[in-house]
């Protein structure tokens, strides 16, 4: 087994009284991607944001058990939050820049991080674009609004504003869901150029981008693992019957 | 066909409804125009609008010291009001929690509705002898008036600033959040700047109804038509020329507070154009980086 980065034990959440994630045990190997699926409902996305402590935000939100980032627990109350969510960065469902420019999207987590470094900040911009693969077609617009950029340039920003930060981990919440076949491709390689230095956990509802880009993957139903390991064993000789329905389209 | 004739008939009382509000409103821009313009003419619009004096008694009539008392009150209200209101809406947009959120918004909100008659009554009672023990003179100050303007027109900024606070899509906030940024870095960078057209919006609204605020203003501002040494001396507004003396105008008298009216009117004018244009302009470079 390889180097573990992200240790998920006995982990249970709630929303009020509903019990989402039940018992659920995880490890995320460093340097690697994981594919987390299951039908919508299942927990995937609160598992993913229960990481970097998105779910924080909602008052009603409980968690018990462990996580582990490198050993540490981060839910505990000598850790800051924001120094958890730069180590894991984040890249959402639907495309999110914000209502500013091409430039300052990326530079805007190291600007909040306090660097102000005119010089740094471009060379950082720079080569956060050129690794999201969207420098050639951004750099001669820099200072344009990102809103006008196509909704897959549009995720390949946030991409490139999420690894400006350098996190260690990159959680992605169904990132091709509203893009076309075409820039979905694009997000897909990227994300085999990204592997070698981050590790990418993806929630994806879409099979075939599991078996493409993963090479580890849980299955979730009903807020438990039924299944986890490597994402050719599940896809080829799945042990759980659920798992067999599930990748072959028998529900969800 | 009888159906055709109800679609037809329906749109043209919609298309009335949406109109007559606009006719109206010309119907008295028209009469005050028509009414003001022989002073105007008789006095000189330059000398009408920069003339230092008015005295109806020997038919002198400038209302330059108006114009300063409306825009000084105006002015220093916006000064107390706007941050006063943006705080104030972002703590209720970001920081309060549910239940404070639902008791304040709707207190904030009463007090927009309370009659400007009440407002001027407490002045009059309450802060005008505050502010002759605590800075002398009267008490009946511009400063005083400001005062009561910047209670008056505080709801109406805050509420609309905290609905555009509100009205910033979720996914910014935690995008901004997700990247490790505080909260207070999130409102600041994110959630404020792509709010502001709407808290401009608000400061708009705010500015019309301090500008055009009459009952209050002359119950606490003194009204004497001279312009002010200091914020701390009575002031008239134009408003206030218009209500304390169309009792018993006549001739040119009469005629000049309507000119006073246009005054009024074109300065509200200006005032919307150019913070629309700023607001316009605001908008389309929302993008371009502001940082």
């Amino acid at each position: 087994m390889e180097n573990i980065i992200i240790e998920v034990k006995e982990l249970n959440t709630y929303f009020d009284e509903s019990h989402i994630l039940k018992d659920v045990y995880l490890d995320i190997p460093r340097n690697a991607v994981t594919s987390l699926i299951g039908p919508s409902g299942c927990g995937k996305s609160t598992f993913l944001r229960t990481l970097n402590r998105m779910n924080d935000v909602i008052p009603t939100f409980k968690k018990e058990g462990t996580i582990l980032l490198d050993g540490k627990e981060i839910y505990d109350p000598d850790v800051d939050v924001v120094d958890l969510r730069k180590r894991v960065g984040m890249v959402f469902q639907k495309p999110n820049p914000f209502p500013k420019s091409i430039f300052e999207n990326v530079a805007y987590g190291l600007r909040v991080h306090g660097n102000n470094d005119k010089k740094d900040l471009e060379r950082r911009v720079e080569a956060s674009l050129k690794e999201a693969a969207l420098w050639d077609e951004v750099k001669d617009k820099l200072d344009d609004s990102a809103m006008g950029l196509s909704g897959g340039q549009q995720q390949r920003l946030c991409i490139a504003r999420t690894i400006a930060v350098e996190p260690e981990v990159i959680l992605m919440d169904e990132p091709c869901s509203a893009l076309d076949p075409i820039s979905t491709t694009k997000i897909e390689d990227l994300i085999h150029k990204l592997k070698n230095e981050f590790t990418i956990i993806i929630v994806t509802h879409n099979m075939q981008q599991a078996t493409r880009v993963s090479k580890y993957t849980a299955f979730f139903l009903h807020g438990e693992i039924v299944e986890k390991g490597l994402t050719d064993k599940i896809f080829i000789e799945p042990e759980d019957k659920r798992t067999e329905d599930y990748i072959t389209g028998r529900f969800g | 066909m009888a159906r055709n004739w109800e679609e037809f008939l329906v749109e043209k009382v919609l298309l009335l409804a949406a109109i007559s509000s606009i006719i109206i409103i010309l119907l008295i821009i028209g009469f005050v125009i028509q009414q003001g313009l022989p002073a105007m003419e008789q006095v000189g619009p330059l000398n009408f609008i920069f003339g230092m004096d008015w005295s109806p008694s020997y038919d002198i009539y400038g209302v330059f010291p108006m114009i300063v008392g409306s825009l000084g009150m105006m002015a220093l209200a916006l000064i107390f009001a706007v941050p006063l209101s943006i705080f104030g809406a972002i703590f209720l947009a970001e920081v309060a929690p549910k239940t404070m959120r639902r008791i304040l918004k709707p207190t904030i909100q009463t007090l927009a509705g309370i009659p400007s008659v009440i407002y001027g009554f407490f002045g009059l009672i309450v802060l005008v002898p505050f502010m002759r023990i605590h800075f002398g003179g009267s008490g009946f100050s511009m400063l005083t008036a400001s005062i009561i303007l910047t209670v008056m027109v505080l709801p109406t900024i805050l509420s609309i600033s905290e609905d555009a606070l509100r009205s910033i899509p979720l996914e910014y906030k935690e995008a901004s959040l997700a990247l490790g940024a505080t909260h207070w870095q999130t409102i600041k960078n994110v959630i404020f700047p792509a709010a502001l057209p709407g808290i401009v919006t608000g400061i708009i609204l705010g500015m019309g109804r301090a500008i055009g605020e009459t009952m209050a203003v002359i119950m606490v501002a003194g009204n004497t038509p001279i312009i002010p040494g200091s914020i701390l001396e009575p002031a008239r507004a134009l408003t206030s020329n218009i209500a304390l003396e169309m009792g018993y105008a006549l001739g040119l008298h009469y005629n000049a507070l309507f000119a006073t009216g246009i005054v009024l009117l074109m300065m509200i004018i200006v005032l919307l154009v150019v913070t629309n244009y700023i607001n316009y302009k605001r908008k389309v470079t929302v993008g371009g980086g502001y940082l």
